[in-house]
């Protein structure tokens, strides 16, 4: 049985993905039997041409991924090599770790509630900075440069890369570089950046080529902060998908065929960036300079680490204040007065909301540990780790962009007259929380001593009592951990949910991405907040019930 | 019965060249201690008579545990019990449960802990059953790991550098400890070791394992 796991792991994760390319393939070149359309033709792609928002639609995707990703990846490669190794660095970690499981929306929505013109930061400045006493008349969300949606982006993926940096940092002993770069006279950043960055490039490569096919793509952020006329091409690609015109379908499709060829494209691009990048870097080391600017690289490293953090923190602070306040006139810092209103009257759907969320990703979460730990423990007994080849699949789902084959597969699931509604939505949804649970398990699990399954074994202790009596245990906050991960993620899903679930089933996700364009800023604060908790309970947990539970077994505390 | 840990013609090969050769028989009470420096495979061959063998090696030969032939038998019917350098007392169990872990099922739970008990006092650490492993000095987790393997009813005795992280003095006691055991229960044992005083010790025949790669 346990043989078979990779293959059926496989599968779950490559299934969809492929099905749904097909399922966008064939619509693309005009071909929908169910609407009575049969190809092939290029009618489609002459429709999306046809569009005039297309060249708008197509550069904000290329723009809001590219500087997004540099953007984080900059400020990430910065604070770690002003910092690692410091105190300052290990509480910056433990500020930003939290954030990770914040759902993108949930954070898009309360940097939305700091920086619009009506927003917190502009009621701290005014009157006495600025002298509005009104909210000021500027685009600052919805911006058509995209700005706001990329900074939405950059809050979010600094912690998602800082945090795939310190674990790459860990296997590449860091110090010992440092110090004799030090040693040399270089300055610690430059040292840093010539001798540990490499390196740890290296390891994070995958997570950066999932950030840009992640910013390229993304939904709800950008129908939160994202421009309107015209919207990004994914916003446009949904829009296309839903609607009630089936023909309408096929122009979908061809942009989702567009949306692929330009993630591909861009991280084709990335990719020669790097060598042009890796050229000039090692110029630059043969150059022998010492670096100069370290104090001041140091303080804006920190200060932008700061902002980042601080700009989810009291995002959802604002989420929180929103959802109990009466009236707030402008410029107050604060409500004029607070009521429970706005969750006497959301709250009850919200909660209902919420159990439908945790029926889905518990569903979701529970199939990946026994597929992600079946795998696994195959992988110990066979001896054989999991190749270069095989971690690429693993990513696999998290690059090709959501937009490229949601739509393809919910066309197909209705094409074959199977039902869409929660099923497919936890299937749909085990494609990205596979590889999440994979990757967070992953290290640890194979760190394990495995001398400890020697001496069970010849404790007469057969495999699968060494699985469960021996291995579980003594990592189950691993487990744990990676089971809060899975749940983060299953709840942070917006389009599976919408496309898959045929708007038949509703996750706090996809109720608080609908208020977005009501404006009802007290509604969105009970429906961002309940989903921030929802991903954030479960961690909490994680920590705290193996701390409980081995209260007195010293050597499980790290 | 013949009580003896029989190897047969043992050979490990790595990437098709030969690492370790050894053909010898090991009686009951006595100490085979085979030395040679690290990275040379010593571990290896334990690890072939554990039947745990990494997939990247291949092994040769026959192990005859008793007259039996083990070689082909899973590694939790053995009944080889094995001793590392590194207690591995299960960080998550009391030092009670550590030891019950490898008894045989049944019995009552108060016979179980009556016996837990006893082996515990045997080795001077009566009153520790319900001990986390981590409040226990190294001497005191090398002894119920060997308490530990013993309740499993072993038939031989694997020893992989199973005294380099003691201190000299706690050294000689432990080791002292295990072999005087060994003998009163007629174990056989296999001793891997880069340390010609723990080989001294043991009384045994010694083998020098040469790197055979270097040839």
């Amino acid at each position: 049985m346990l043989r078979f796991l990779p293959a059926l792991t496989l599968l779950a994760m490559l299934g969809p993905v492929v099905a749904g390319l097909w399922g966008t393939l064939l619509p693309a070149f005009g071909h929908l039997p169910s609407a009575g359309l049969h190809g092939p033709s290029l009618d489609p792609f002459r429709n999306l041409f046809a569009w005039g928002g297309l060249a708008d639609a197509a550069r904000l995707s290329l723009t809001t991924g590219l500087v997004a990703t540099a953007l984080s990846l900059g400020i990430v490669a910065l604070i770690s090599a002003s910092w690692s190794g410091t105190k300052a660095f290990r509480v910056l970690e433990r500020l930003l770790s939290p954030l990770l499981s914040v759902p993108h929306a949930a954070a898009a929505f309360g940097l939305a509630f700091l920086i619009a013109p009506s927003g917190w930061v502009a009621r701290l400045l005014s009157p006495a900075l600025t002298g509005w006493e009104r909210p000021p008349d500027f685009l600052i969300l919805q911006d058509p440069l995209g700005l706001a949606m990329i900074a939405g982006l950059v809050v979010k993926e600094v912690p998602f890369l800082l945090l795939m940096t310190i674990a790459a940092i860990g296997q590449a002993q860091p110090r010992r570089s440092l110090l004799v770069a030090q040693s040399l006279g270089y300055g610690r950043v430059t040292g840093w950046l010539k001798t540990v960055f490499p390196r740890v490039y290296s390891q994070i490569r995958l997570p950066v080529y999932v950030v840009i096919a992640y910013s390229m793509s993304v939904v709800d952020v950008a129908l939160i902060l994202g421009p309107t006329t015209p919207p990004t091409l994914s916003v446009q690609i949904v829009k296309w998908m839903s609607d009630p015109d089936l023909s309408m379908r096929l122009t979908g499709a061809a942009a989702a065929l567009l949306q692929l060829a330009l993630v591909i494209g861009v991280l084709f691009f990335w990719w020669l960036g790097e060598r042009f990048v890796a050229h000039f870097g090692s110029l630059w080391i043969m150059s022998g300079r010492r670096g100069q600017y370290d104090t001041p690289i140091r303080m804006f490293s920190l200060g932008l680490g700061s902002i980042c953090a601080l700009a989810v923190f009291l995002g959802i602070a604002s989420l929180l204040v929103w959802s109990l306040a009466a009236f707030w006139s402008f410029p107050n810092v604060l409500p004029d007065e607070f009521t429970w209103r706005t969750w006497s009257k959301h709250g009850p759907d919200a909660f209902a909301t919420f159990g439908e969320t945790f029926l889905i990703a518990g569903i979701a979460v529970l199939l990946a540990l026994i597929l992600v730990l079946g795998c696994l423990e195959a992988e110990h007994r066979s001896g054989r780790p999991l190749s270069r080849r095989g971690l690429w699949m693993l990513y696999l789902p998290l690059l090709v962009p959501q937009t490229a084959f949601l739509p393809g597969l919910q066309t197909l699931l209705l094409s074959i007259g199977a039902d869409v509604g929660r099923i497919p939505v936890i299937f749909a949804h085990l494609v990205f929380v596979l590889p999440y649970v994979f990757l967070s398990l992953g290290d640890p699990w194979r760190a394990w001593d495995a001398r400890n399954a020697i001496v069970a074994g010849a404790l007469g202790a057969r495999p699968w009592a060494i699985f469960w009596r021996v291995r579980v245990p003594m990592l189950l906050r691993p487990i744990l951990i990676a089971t809060a991960v899975g749940i983060a993620v299953s709840v942070g899903q917006y389009l599976p949910t919408l496309l898959v679930g045929g708007g038949r089933v509703s996750t706090l996700t996809t109720e608080a991405v609908a208020l977005a364009s009501g404006g009802d800023r007290r509604a969105v604060g009970v429906y961002g907040l309940a989903q921030t908790l929802a991903a954030l309970v479960p961690f909490t947990l994680a920590i705290v019930v193996p701390a409980v539970l081995w209260r007195n077994r010293r050597n499980l505390h790290e | 019965m013949n009580k003896s840990l029989n190897l047969q013609e043992v050979c490990i090969l790595r990437d098709g060249a030969p690492l370790i050769e050894v053909d010898h028989t090991i009686h009951a009470g006595e100490v085979l201690s085979v030395m040679g420096p690290s990275g040379v495979g010593k571990s290896t061959l334990l690890s072939f008579i554990t039947g745990t063998l990494p997939s990247a090696f291949k092994g040769m030969g026959r192990v005859l545990l008793d007259g039996s032939d083990i070689t082909q038998k899973p590694p939790h019917a053995r009944h080889v019990g094995i001793l590392f350098q590194d207690d591995l007392l299960f960080p998550h169990m009391s030092v009670g449960a550590n030891l019950a872990f490898g008894m045989h099922p049944g019995g009552s739970k108060s016979e179980k802990r009556a016996k837990i008990d006893a082996s515990l006092r045997d080795v001077g650490l009566e009153g520790f059953a319900d001990r986390d492993p981590a409040t226990l000095s190294g001497g005191q987790k090398a002894r119920v790991a060997l308490m530990r393997m013993l309740l499993s009813n072993p038939r031989a005795l694997l020893l992989d550098e199973a005294f380099s992280r003691l201190d000299a003095d706690l050294r000689a006691q432990v080791r002292d400890l295990v072999f005087r055991t060994a003998r009163e229960r007629e174990l056989p044992v296999l001793m891997v070791t880069h340390d010609a005083e723990d080989a001294k010790a043991a009384g045994g025949e010694i083998i020098e394992l040469k790197d055979l790669r270097a040839c």
